[in-house]
C-alpha cells in the first residue's frame, strides 16, 4: 500500500516539477508574445498589462509590409537548407570517424573544428568578406551557408559522434558478417539508431543559420537573410517594433523543432535494441 | 510516445524515408530558389544602384525614406540599405581592399567617414557644381577629411536639445525660464523635482551602449563651463564641470546607463527631462505634442555650448556607378528634398532652405527649439572631433571613460583627468591635427590638451 | 555542482561498474581510446577519408581568414609588436570583463548542468504530457540572442514585467533590478536571461544521449534494489558521459560567446569579453585591439577544450554497456 503511496507522491512530485520547468521556458515566450501584439500606447504604461486585454497587430502589420521580408524569408530558409545539408554531409561521417577510429590527432582535429567557434566573428568579418569577394561569392546567401556550415560543424561532428559512440559496434560488425557492405551496414543499422543525435545537430544547425546576424550582415548587401534584414536594424526601432520582429522570428524556428522533435525522440519509449 | 514501443522497426524505416525526403528538399531548395538568393532591397530593377547608409535605420524611418527616394529620384531604382556602423565599416573597407566595389553611395555620420578617408573618391568638383546650395562652410569643411579634399557632402544636419514633459514644469524654480536655462537651475529643478516626485529622478541621459551622452560632455557640459572642448581638458574650470555632473548624475535616473535613446524612457514616463539628438527624442511628443516643450540646452558660465551633428554623403573608389551617385546625390541636395526629409525623419536641411509652417507638431518643436538654441546670446558652436580619422571613437571613449571614473566610480576629479589628458595627447601627437571649435583653431599647429 | 557531475562520476566509477581500465590517456597515438566499443583494427585511411572533407571544407575558407584576423593583434604598421596587448591590459575595461566573463562559465555551466539534467530526466519519467513539455523546454532555442536579450529586458526594466506584476500585487512601485549600482540584482538577471536561453541546447544534447541507454539496465538495477541516486550515478550518468562531454565543450565555448543579452540588460554596466571585442571594433574602430581580445578568448576556449578533451576522456561507461 505504501509503495502504491509513494508512486502515486512521485509521479505528482515529477508532474509539479515538470510545470515549474514550463512556467520558467514558457512565460518569457508568453510575454514577448503578449508584447508584440499589443499596441504601442499600451507598451508605454505602468504598470504593464499581463493578461491579453488589449490585442492590436498594427506593430506586427509594419513590421511585415517593410522592404525584403518576403525575400529575407526566402533567403533564410534557403540558407537554413543548405547550411543543414551540407553540415550533416560533412560532418556525420567526421562524428563517426570521431567515435569509430582512434586516429593519430583526433583531439588536434576537434581543436581545429572548433577555431572558427572560438573566435568572436567580428574579428574575421572583413578577412571573410575578402574571399568571398575574390571568389565572386559576396553578397550570395551560398557565402551565408558556408559560413553558416562552418559555425554548425563542430556541434555537428561532436553531436553524431556522441551518439556513434554509443551505437554497440558489434550490430554493425553482425551486419557486416551477414553480407552487409561497410556503407550499408551503416545506413541500415547505424544511422537508425544514430537518428536522435543527427536530429539534434539538424536542429542545431538550422536555428544556428536562423539566427545569425553579424556573419550575414558583412557577407550580403541587397540579398539578406531575414534576421539580418531585421533584427540589426531592429536595434534602433521603437521598442514595439523590436518585440514584434523579435516573435516575427521566432515562428518559423519553432515550426521547424516541432518537425524535427519527433526524430529526437525517436527511439524514446523502445526497450529493445 | 509509448506507441513506438511495439514496433520500432517500421516506425525507423518510415523515419528513415523521411529523412531522406528531407535531405532531397534541402538539396533541390538552391535550384528552385533564385540563382544566389533574393534581392531584400529592390536591386533587382534595371539600373539600380547601391546606396549603403548607416542613417534611418529604424524600420519606419527607413520605409519613409525609400518612399523619397522613389518619388524624387528620377533614372532608375536605389537600393537604400541600412546597417549598423560596424558593418558600414567593415563594408566599405573589405569592397574597397579587395577592388571590387558594389556600393555606389554611401551615406553616414562624420564619425562613419571619418576613419576611411582614403577610401572615398575627391568630390570637389561636385561641391563646386553645388555652390548654389549654399552650404554653410562651418558644415562644408567637417567633409573636407584628407588634406582638404571633400571627402563627403554635408546631406543633413541635428543638434541635440532638451525634452521636457509640462509635468516636470511645477517644479521649475522661481525666476527660472525653461528656455533659457542655466546649468545651475537645472540642477536645482531636477533635485527639487526628484524630492516632490516620490525621490524617483526625473532626469534622463542617454548613457547607454549606443547612446550619446558623450556629446554631451564634448559639446555641452564643457564649452559651457570651460568654453573649450579639448585644449581646456584638465583646466580648473573642467575640474569644476565634472563636480558639477558628479552632482546632476545624483538626480539622475540611474536607468540611464541603460538609455540608448530618450524618446521610449519619455514616452513611457520614466523620466520626464532629458537631452539628446533630435532625432532620437522626436516620438517623444508624437503622439501628444501638447504635453511637450523643446528647449535649448542649459548655459554656463563660459556660454551656451552646443554641438552640430553632420551626416554626409560619399562615394566609394572604384564605385560601379559614380556617376548616377552624383545624380542622386544632387537630388538628395535640393531644398525641395531637404525639406521632406525634415517632414518626414526629423533632420534638418544643410542647405539654404526656408522652414515651412505646416510641419509636423513634434518637428515643429524641435526646429524651434533648435533655432532658439544657434540664436541664444552668448551661444558657442562646438563640433565633433575633427579629421581624427580612425581614434575618432577613441577620442569619444575618453569623455566616457572620465563620466564611469568620476561619476560612477567616485574618482577624484583632476587625478582621472589628468590621467585622461596623457591618453588625449597620446592620440592627438599620433594624428597631428589642429584644434576645432570652440577651441581656438590654428592652421598647422597640433591640437594638444593644455 | 553537478557539472562536476560527468567528471566526479567518472571517477568513482572504474571500481563499481566498469570492466575496462583506462587506457593511458596521455597516449592517443594508433591504439584505439576506446577498445572495447572501437574497432579493433585502426584503418587511418579510412578516418582519414571520412574526416577529410571537414578539414578541407574549413581550411579553404576559413584558415585564411583566422590568420588574418589573428595576425592583426600581433602587428603593428611596422612588423611584430606587443603595443595593442598592453593597450587591452591597460583598458579599464578589459580585466573586468576578463572577471565577469570567469565568473559567468563558472557559475553558469554548473547551474545551467544540473538544470538540463533536471529536465532531461524528469522527460525520462515518460509524465503525461511529456512530448509538450519538452517542445516548450526547447523553445528557447528558437530565439537568437539579440531576441532574448530583449525578453528579458522587458521582464527586468524598471517598468517591466517583473515590477508590473509587484504592482499588480500591492508590492511596491517598481525596484531598479538593472541599475549599475545593484550588482547582484544585474548579475542574477544576466545569470538568469542565459540559463533560460541556453540550457535548450544542453537539454538536446542530453536528451539524445539519452535515447541510446536502454533503460534494461537501469530497470535491472533498479530490482537489485539500488535507489535512484544510486542509479543515477553508476548506470547513468558513466553512460552520458560522451553527450555530457560534448554539451560541456559546446556550451563553454558558446557560453565564451556570449554578450547580447548582458548588453541588452546591463549596456556596459556588465561588460563580457566578447562585447569589448564589439566595443572596440565598432566604437573604437580599433580592429587591432580588438584581435588581441579576441585572442584571449580563443586561448581561452581551446584551453578549456583541451582540459575537458583529456579529463573527460576516460572511456569508463562501456562496461555498463555489455
Amino acid at each position: 500500500m505504501s509503495r502504491l503511496r509513494a508512486a502515486r507522491r512521485r509521479s505528482i512530485a515529477i508532474h509539479v516539477a515538470c510545470v515549474a520547468v514550463t512556467l520558467f521556458m514558457g512565460l518569457p515566450i508568453y510575454l514577448i508574445a503578449l508584447a508584440a501584439l499589443s499596441s504601442r500606447e499600451s507598451l508605454n504604461r505602468f504598470p504593464l498589462a499581463l493578461l491579453p486585454t488589449e490585442l492590436s497587430t498594427e506593430t506586427m502589420r509594419v513590421f511585415l509590409d517593410s522592404t525584403g521580408v518576403v525575400g529575407g524569408f526566402q533567403n533564410s530558409v534557403e540558407v537554413g537548407l543548405i547550411s543543414l545539408a551540407l553540415s550533416l554531409a560533412l560532418g556525420v561521417p567526421a562524428g563517426y570517424a570521431v567515435a569509430r577510429y582512434a586516429f593519430r590527432g583526433r583531439e588536434p582535429y576537434q581543436l581545429f573544428l572548433l577555431l572558427t567557434r572560438a573566435l568572436p566573428i567580428v574579428v574575421l568579418s572583413v578577412p571573410l568578406a575578402r574571399v568571398f569577394l575574390a571568389t565572386g561569392l559576396y553578397d550570395t546567401t551560398y557565402a551565408v551557408a558556408l559560413l553558416h556550415t562552418a559555425l554548425a560543424l563542430p556541434t555537428t561532428v561532436l553531436i553524431t559522434s556522441a551518439i556513434f559512440v554509443a551505437v554497440p559496434v558489434e550490430h554493425e560488425e553482425a551486419a557486416m558478417v551477414f553480407g552487409a557492405s561497410a556503407p550499408r551496414a551503416f545506413t541500415r543499422v547505424v544511422l537508425p539508431q544514430a537518428l536522435p543525435g543527427i536530429a539534434a545537430a539538424a536542429i542545431f544547425t538550422f536555428v544556428t543559420s536562423w539566427n545569425e546576424v553579424l556573419g550575414a550582415a558583412v557577407l550580403t548587401l541587397n540579398r539578406r537573410t531575414l534576421p539580418a534584414q531585421v533584427l540589426s536594424t531592429l536595434a534602433d526601432s521603437p521598442l514595439a517594433f523590436r518585440f514584434a520582429g523579435g516573435f516575427a522570428l521566432v515562428v518559423p524556428a519553432l515550426v521547424f523543432i516541432a518537425f524535427m522533435r519527433r526524430y529526437l525522440l525517436n527511439m524514446w519509449g523502445t526497450t529493445i535494441r | 510516445m509509448a506507441r513506438h514501443a511495439g514496433r520500432p522497426g517500421t516506425d525507423l524505416r518510415l523515419d528513415r524515408r523521411r529523412l531522406l525526403g528531407l535531405g532531397l528538399a534541402a538539396g533541390a531548395a538552391p535550384l528552385l530558389g533564385a540563382c544566389g538568393g533574393a534581392s531584400t532591397t529592390g536591386s533587382d530593377e534595371e539600373g539600380a544602384i547601391t546606396f549603403l547608409s548607416t542613417q534611418f535605420t529604424p524600420v519606419e524611418e527607413r520605409q519613409r525614406f525609400e518612399q523619397i527616394l522613389r518619388d524624387r529620384v528620377k533614372g532608375g531604382a536605389v537600393a537604400y540599405n541600412t546597417v549598423e556602423p560596424n558593418v558600414f565599416s567593415s563594408t566599405i573597407t573589405s569592397q574597397v581592399g579587395a577592388g571590387r566595389v558594389q556600393v555606389s553611395l554611401a551615406g553616414g555620420l562624420h564619425g562613419d567617414f571619418a576613419p576611411h578617408a582614403d577610401k572615398f573618391e575627391n568630390l570637389d568638383d561636385l561641391a563646386g557644381k553645388l555652390a548654389d546650395r549654399r552650404i554653410p562652410t562651418d558644415l562644408a569643411d567637417l567633409g573636407k577629411l584628407s588634406g582638404g579634399a571633400t571627402t563627403y557632402l554635408p546631406w543633413m544636419q541635428a543638434s541635440y536639445v532638451l525634452a521636457v514633459n509640462k509635468r516636470a514644469l511645477q517644479w521649475l524654480p522661481s525666476g527660472a525660464d525653461v528656455q533659457n536655462l542655466t546649468y545651475d537651475q537645472l540642477l536645482t529643478w531636477v533635485g527639487d523635482a526628484r524630492r516632490a516626485n516620490g525621490n524617483k529622478p526625473v532626469l534622463g541621459l542617454p548613457c547607454g551602449p549606443k547612446g550619446l551622452y558623450h556629446r554631451f560632455f564634448q559639446g555641452y557640459l564643457l564649452p559651457s563651463f570651460t568654453g573649450g572642448q579639448m585644449t581646456t581638458f584638465r583646466s580648473p574650470a573642467a575640474v569644476l564641470a565634472w563636480q558639477y555632473m558628479v552632482e546632476l548624475w545624483a538626480q539622475t535616473a540611474p536607468a540611464s546607463t541603460n538609455y540608448d535613446n530618450m524618446q521610449e524612457p519619455l514616452q513611457r514616463g520614466e523620466v520626464l527631462i532629458a537631452w539628446d539628438h533630435v532625432a532620437r527624442l522626436v516620438n517623444a511628443p508624437a503622439d501628444k505634442p501638447d504635453d511637450w516643450i523643446m528647449a535649448p540646452a542649459p548655459r554656463g558660465p563660459q556660454g551656451l555650448g552646443y554641438l552640430l551633428v553632420v551626416a554626409g554623403l560619399a562615394i566609394p573608389k572604384g564605385a560601379p556607378d559614380a556617376d548616377r551617385a552624383r545624380q542622386v546625390i544632387e537630388t538628395l541636395t535640393t531644398p525641395d528634398v531637404q525639406l521632406e526629409v525634415l517632414r518626414r525623419n526629423a533632420f534638418f536641411p544643410v542647405v539654404e532652405a526656408a522652414l515651412p509652417t505646416d510641419l509636423p507638431p513634434a518637428v515643429a518643436l524641435e526646429a524651434e527649439a533648435v533655432r532658439r538654441q544657434q540664436d541664444a546670446q552668448g551661444a558657442l558652436l562646438a563640433l565633433p572631433p575633427v579629421g581624427l580619422g580612425a581614434k575618432d571613437g577613441e577620442v569619444s571613449q575618453i569623455f566616457k571613460n572620465c563620466f564611469k571614473e568620476i561619476c560612477l566610480d567616485r574618482r577624484p576629479v583632476q587625478q582621472v583627468l589628468d590621467r585622461q589628458a596623457q591618453q588625449l595627447n597620446a592620440i592627438l601627437d599620433e594624428v597631428k591635427v589642429p584644434c576645432w571649435r570652440p577651441d581656438p583653431v590654428v592652421a598647422g599647429q597640433t591640437c594638444r590638451v593644455q | 555542482m553537478l557539472a562536476a557531475g560527468p567528471g566526479g562520476g567518472g571517477a568513482d566509477v572504474p571500481g563499481a561498474v566498469t570492466t575496462a581500465p583506462d587506457p593511458a590517456p596521455t597516449e592517443p597515438k594508433t591504439t584505439p581510446a576506446r577498445p572495447s566499443r572501437r574497432r579493433r583494427r585502426t584503418r587511418v585511411p579510412t578516418a582519414a577519408l571520412l574526416v577529410a572533407p571537414s578539414v578541407v571544407f574549413l581550411a579553404a575558407l576559413f584558415l585564411w581568414p583566422i590568420v588574418v584576423g589573428v595576425g592583426q593583434a600581433v602587428t603593428g604598421t611596422d612588423g611584430p609588436t606587443l603595443a595593442h596587448l598592453r593597450r587591452m591590459v591597460d583598458d579599464p575595461y578589459f580585466w573586468t570583463a576578463t572577471r565577469n566573463t570567469a565568473l559567468l562559465i563558472v557559475v553558469l555551466i554548473p547551474l545551467q548542468f544540473a538544470f538540463a539534467l533536471t529536465m532531461a530526466l524528469l522527460l525520462r519519467e515518460r509524465p503525461r504530457l511529456a512530448s509538450f513539455y519538452f517542445y516548450v523546454w526547447c523553445v528557447p532555442l528558437a530565439i537568437s540572442d539579440l531576441a532574448a536579450g530583449l525578453v528579458w529586458l522587458s521582464i527586468f526594466a524598471d517598468r517591466g514585467y517583473l515590477n508590473s506584476a509587484l504592482a499588480h500585487l500591492g508590492l511596491g512601485d517598481g525596484y531598479a533590478w538593472l541599475s549599475y549600482d545593484n550588482q547582484t540584482t544585474m548579475f542574477v538577471a544576466v545569470l538568469l536571461a542565459e540559463l533560460w536561453r541556453a540550457t535548450s541546447l544542453v537539454l538536446v544534447i542530453v536528451v539524445a544521449g539519452l535515447q541510446n541507454i536502454p533503460r534494461d539496465y537501469d530497470e535491472a538495477a533498479a530490482v537489485f534494489g539500488a535507489t535512484y541516486w544510486q542509479r543515477l550515478r553508476h548506470v547513468i550518468l558513466p553512460q552520458l558521459r560522451p553527450s555530457l562531454q560534448v554539451a560541456l565543450i559546446l556550451r563553454t565555448i558558446l557560453g565564451l560567446q556570449t554578450f547580447a543579452v548582458a548588453q541588452a540588460l546591463t549596456g556596459r554596466s556588465f561588460p563580457l569579453l566578447v562585447g569589448e571585442t564589439y566595443q572596440w571594433y565598432v566604437t573604437l574602430q580599433n580592429e587591432r585591439v580588438s584581435a588581441a581580445i579576441a585572442l584571449v578568448i580563443m586561448l581561452m576556449s581551446l584551453g578549456t577544450a583541451v582540459v575537458y578533451l583529456r579529463v573527460l576522456r576516460d572511456p569508463a561507461a562501456t562496461g555498463g554497456e555489455r
